[in-house]
């Protein structure tokens, strides 16, 4: 089975991992997921801030593109992208005049048809039916669910059940074993793009979230935005930095934790890229025998 | 076609769609002013065979609107409007009488802004479908009578 | 030969701005049938009315259009005018120029042109009126009022003062209401149920008062001054007239947990229950939901067997009743949004996040904690409160677009409270603005900041959460350039949005009354007939309306007493003529209209030859009963029934004023 595939830009770079385990994860359901040909960038905070016909036409392209390309559903594992690329879905698809406006500036014709569905969408509709069938490895680990802000709102455009703390990833590694936990920073914001410009906003806010997980004795948080994670992850260390403590509480993709669950291997996953270490022993000493992950790039925290 | 002015006449109630229209005015919602009201105590009152008659003297597009279902003020007379819209819808269609130009609506005494959006809805839609012919000649090679005479034995 | 007379008002600006009246005026002198027509400032002012007086008089007109606002509007008046000009009311129309045409157009050419044929409408409606008589009814002089809580009890006491019978309906088993619930009331604090439970008893004692409690409105026909009310009485399994109320039956109740509804949810309460200890009447009811008796298949009965009098009947079932009535007065009340609806502050997950009204319940010294403030969880005395006002309300994205209006003062008043009994404590409110309009109010709240040292900060809360024990309260205060305000508190308390009632929208069907878009019944007119519905013979009071506090409550209680005593203070009321009549000379006697009338206002009528032998039967209608919908009009095969006011002719002239050969030209 084929599904389209929109990876953006961050999962062919500082989410290669999130890329990785994710094909991974889907080739054990034996489903492929083909790349659009050609797509472009979805046009992220910058295009929305300052054009409105351009934050609707650079997603609408990719839309397009994947249409042609006979694709009804589209993966798209970034939460931003996928923001912006269901934003344009659901508006092109209401508002008629919008669509002949935009058909006009990308210079396609084109219907609206292919969806955009997020990575706990997939996961739900095409992992989570068989997935107990599938489990090697029971995961003996709490685990927070972190989900961030785009994942979920806004709460009018994606009618998410429960948009303040959801319960979608805690329903599905369930599944695995784990345990998740009630905790309060589901949903709080990482800082995001502010990482760049002003790390230290980043450092209070992440550092919150990273603290609130600890305390309420998490063994790691997982995730399902690269954004989120490369906020928590690698800034970790100037987040330690400002807390004046030492976390190491590393932080997963939650298609990682999947394949662990089904026994993928480590390297494959991507386990090895992280800046905060995954020790071998965190799954080993749960009860799970785990093969070695090679630390090439970690960082000491 | 764009300086067409389509003529809509509105066939209301008196207790929701009047003071729902009466409520638009009140929040000075500004619509079309190509709508003409013609109240009537209930939806239950308006006998169809008016709308027929407007066509023929030369209405482009007509608005049916009263209560919503279980709010009628009698009861039940929106239901029966309901009902006759439904039949008489089949038998326009029989008729070959375009029943695009008739939109059957409930818009409560809460509703001023709906109210507007309707009539500017229907005075875009007319005005795409353009003006109404069609039934004026027919009533001209006799159907017309024969409903005229319907209306001439009450006396 | 029709003498019609038309009068354009140019309502000041209102319809003058956009409409070019004079115009008008002047284009409405060509109709045919038109022998005068004038444009006016202010058509309903003194000299308005006497301009049309006078007109009629001298013109010798048969008819009348007055231009101007909305007839649901000024229709009564002009038509007292032509009556008191000599001509019949009913010949008096309006063309609806204001909330139809200048409110709703831009200047233009075709406004003036559009209010010209709203003109015309009329004028050919009305050379088709006939003079009509007002239909003369008898008036039952009982009053049925609808909730027992401080609205209806005023209203009840104050129509029993004035002499008349009222019967009470309450659908729970005591009367009180909200107010019964509360602690102390703002801005005096005095104490709620010491100036609500004197109330209570006189409702119970009156001799013109029949009290029935644990009951429901069933259903409810018939019109002013002679509805038809059937009640449901709840079975209350226990026999009042035998019951002294000794309590034994709830102290030995084994079912103990059920959530109770008077401590909004803080407490217990068995199954077997009296709601309060001052409650009216002061006798159980079996909340047959939870007693094991009826749950489980006749086990238990221990009630049964303790009680004293032999008052406990499992076999009791539900009874109707059904009473004649002349007035209907709502007073249903309103209802709160849990701590459920709000996602960012836990979904209701945290026990310690408390709404407004159960506050009160912990303020109150009949509370569960006897007025202590402990919160749920551990039954601590929080030493830092935080209430957050416009929980829900004011917030057009998420919750509800209005001000709930009660929920300043009162989190101003439970601040106070709660600083009064406990010294030490932090106690602060998050606010978007304070709204204390009203007498002594500001004053009020001005004393909780100045002299109770309660913190008030302007901004919203985004977020709370727990942690160690502790609930993080997350705001933003406005007035120090946002700067982000972080608060440990021990408990939270909510000023969430007043709603309508649940069941709003099914009693407004049961009433034939209409509510607005929040479900809150909608008022005849929003400043001026601020008691009554559009359903003559039906008012409302307290917040069934909207929120209001009790000094508003009461005070439109009385005003609802009192239109209700105007009414029963005449012998027959007199009723608008529009209704359907039959012709008996073309009724084939087939009955569909019997079948679609909702009033059952038709009858059958037998035509009889001189030998008495009946020839036909033909349909009659009960000018008693009929309303005027119409239904049976638009139904009539033969075109034998029609509707004064509606007429088949007058509708069909109105439409064919829109499109004759000599259609409108602007000059």
């Amino acid at each position: 089975m084929k599904i389209g595939f929109y990876p953006g830009c961050s999962l062919e770079g500082t989410a290669r991992e999130y890329n990785e385990s994710l094909k991974e994860i889907s080739k054990v359901f034996k489903i492929e997921l083909e790349e659009i040909i050609d797509w472009n960038c979805c046009g992220a905070t910058a295009a929305h801030s300052l054009n409105k016909d351009l934050a609707l036409a650079l997603p609408a392209r990719s839309l397009a593109l994947a249409e042609k390309q006979g694709f009804n559903e589209i993966v798209v594992p970034c939460a931003a992208c996928y923001s912006r690329l269901f934003t344009a879905y659901s508006e092109l698809n209401s508002e008629p005049e919008k669509l002949e406006k935009i058909k006009e500036i990308i210079q396609i014709d084109f219907k609206v048809t292919s969806k955009p569905i997020n990575v706990l969408e997939f996961i739900n509709k095409y992992i989570k039916p068989d997935l107990k069938d599938k489990i090697k490895n029971k995961i003996n680990l709490n685990i927070a669910c972190y989900y961030g802000c785009l994942l979920v709102r806004p709460p009018k455009l994606l009618a998410v059940e429960r948009y303040e703390d959801p319960m979608i990833m805690e329903e599905i590694i369930k599944i695995t074993g784990a345990k998740p936990l009630d905790w309060a920073f589901k949903t709080e914001c990482c800082g995001a793009g502010l990482s760049v410009s002003k790390t230290d906003v980043v450092n209070k806010l992440s550092g919150k979230i990273i603290d609130d997980a600890i305390n309420r004795k998490a063994d790691i948080i997982i995730v399902a935005c690269p954004m989120c994670q490369s906020n928590l992850d690698m800034r970790r260390k100037s987040i330690n930095t400002y807390l004046n403590k030492k976390l190491d509480i590393p932080v997963l993709f939650i298609t990682q934790l999947i394949g662990k669950a089904l026994g993928l291997d480590s390297n494959k996953l991507g386990l090895q890229r992280h800046f905060v270490k995954v020790s071998p022993e965190l799954f080993m000493q749960k009860g799970i025998s785990s093969d070695s992950v090679s630390n090439k790039i970690g960082v000491e925290v | 076609m764009s300086d067409f002015e389509p003529k809509i006449i509105a066939f209301v109630c008196n207790w929701c769609t009047y003071a729902g229209a009466d409520l638009a005015g009140t929040s000075r919602i500004k619509y079309a002013h190509n709508i003409r009201i013609v109240r009537f105590p209930c939806t239950g009152r308006i006998d169809f065979m008016l709308l027929l008659k407007a066509f023929q003297s030369g209405a482009d597009g007509i608005i049916v609107s009263g209560c919503h279902p279980a709010d009628c003020h009698y009861t039940a007379g929106n239901y029966h409007a309901r009902r006759r819209w439904i039949v008489f819808q089949n038998l326009l269609n029989f008729l070959g009488i375009d029943t695009r130009r008739i939109t059957f609506s409930w818009v409560s005494a809460a509703e001023g802004a709906k109210w507007g959006h309707l009539v500017n809805e229907v005075v875009d839609n007319i005005k795409k479908i353009g003006p109404y012919t069609e039934y004026a000649k027919l009533g001209k090679i006799g159907i017309g009578s024969i409903s005229e005479g319907n209306y001439a034995r009450i006396e | 030969m029709s003498r019609i007379g038309v009068f354009v008002c140019h309502c000041g600006e209102n319809i003058g701005a956009t409409v070019d009246c004079a115009e008008v005026a002047k284009m409405a002198k060509d109709f045919p049938g038109v022998a005068f027509s004038i444009d006016y400032k202010y058509m309903c002012s003194d000299p308005g009315q006497t301009l049309i007086k006078e007109a009629i008089k001298e013109h010798n007109l048969t008819g009348v259009v007055v231009a101007a606002c909305s007839p649901r509007m000024h229709e009564p008046t002009f038509r007292k005018v032509a009556a008191e000009a000599g001509l019949n009311p009913y010949l008096c129309e309006m063309a609806n120029l204001r909330e139809h045409c200048s409110w709703v157009h831009y200047k233009d050419k075709s406004t003036t042109l559009k209010a010209a044929e709203l003109v015309r409408m009329l004028v050919e409606k009305v050379k088709l009126n006939t003079p009509l008589y007002p239909i003369k009814v008898p008036v039952t002089k009982t009053a049925l009022v609808i909730g027992g809580g401080i609205a209806g009890i005023q209203t009840a006491l104050d129509i029993a003062n004035s002499g008349h019978k009222v019967i009470m309906v309450e659908k729970s088993p005591s009367i009180g209401g909200h107010m019964s619930q509360l602690s102390e009331t703002f801005p005096t604090l005095d104490c709620s149920q010491c100036i609500l439970t004197p109330r209570m008893v006189e409702v119970a004692q009156h001799p013109n008062i029949t009290l029935y409690t644990y009951a429901e409105l069933e259903s409810l026909d018939g019109f002013i001054g002679n509805f038809k009310a059937t009640i449901k009485l709840k079975a209350k399994s226990v026999d009042h007239s035998v019951c002294n109320g000794c309590g034994e039956c709830s102290a030995k109740c084994p079912i103990k947990k059920i959530p109770d509804e008077f401590n909004a949810g803080l407490g217990t309460r068995p199954a077997i229950y009296v709601p309060f200890p001052q409650a009216v009447p002061n006798k159980p009811v079996i909340d047959r939901d939870n007693c094991t008796y009826f749950r489980k298949n006749g086990k238990c009965g221990l009630c049964e067997k303790i009680c004293p009098t032999k008052a406990i009947d499992f076999s009791q079932k539900d009874e109707f009743i059904t009473v004649d009535v002349g007035a209907v007065v709502v007073t249903t009340g309103f209802d709160i949004k849990g701590t459920d609806f709000f996602p960012e502050y836990g979904y209701g997950k945290y026990k310690d996040i408390i709404t407004g009204l159960q506050f009160e319940r912990l303020a109150s010294a009949s509370g569960p904690t006897l007025g202590e403030i402990r919160r749920p969880s551990d039954g601590k005395i929080p030493q830092n409160i935080v209430f957050i006002s416009c929980a829900g309300s004011r917030d057009p994205a998420k919750g509800i677009d209005y001000c709930s209006k009660i929920c300043c003062m009162y989190l101003a008043k439970h601040a106070m409270l709660y600083k009064h009994k406990v010294h030490s404590g932090k106690a602060s409110v998050f606010y978007m603005d304070i709204r204390a309009g009203g007498k002594t109010y500001e004053e009020f709240v001005r004393r909780a900041i100045e002299e109770d040292e309660v913190n008030y900060v302007r901004g919203r809360v985004s977020r709370i959460y727990e942690k160690d024990g502790k609930l993080i309260v997350k705001g933003v205060d406005t007035l120090l350039n946002s700067y982000p305000v972080e608060i440990e508190a021990d408990m939270v308390v909510l000023g969430t949005a007043g709603i309508a009632n649940p069941e709003s929208e099914s009693l407004a069907q049961k009433l034939h009354i209409s509510y607005d878009q929040y479900h809150f019944f909608a008022e005849a007119h929003p400043k001026l007939r601020p008691v009554e519905t559009n359903t003559a013979g039906i008012m409302l009071a307290g917040a069934c309306q909207f929120p209001k506090d009790i000094p508003d409550s009461v005070s439109q209680a009385s005003g609802a007493a009192s239109k209700v005593s105007a009414l029963f203070s005449q012998n027959e009321l007199t009723r608008d003529p529009l209704i359907a009549f039959v012709n008996k000379n073309t009724c084939v006697g087939c009955f569909m209209c019997q079948s679609v009338c909702p009033y059952l206002a038709i009858e059958k009528e037998k035509i009889k030859a001189k030998d008495g032998s009946v020839i036909r039967e033909v349909a009659k209608i009960n000018p008693g009963l009929c309303q005027g919908c119409g239904t049976c009009v638009a139904l009539c095969r033969s075109k034998s029934i029609d509707i004064n006011g509606y007429s088949h002719k007058q509708v069909y002239a109105e439409v064919m004023s829109l499109f004759n050969e000599r259609s409108l030209e602007y000059v």
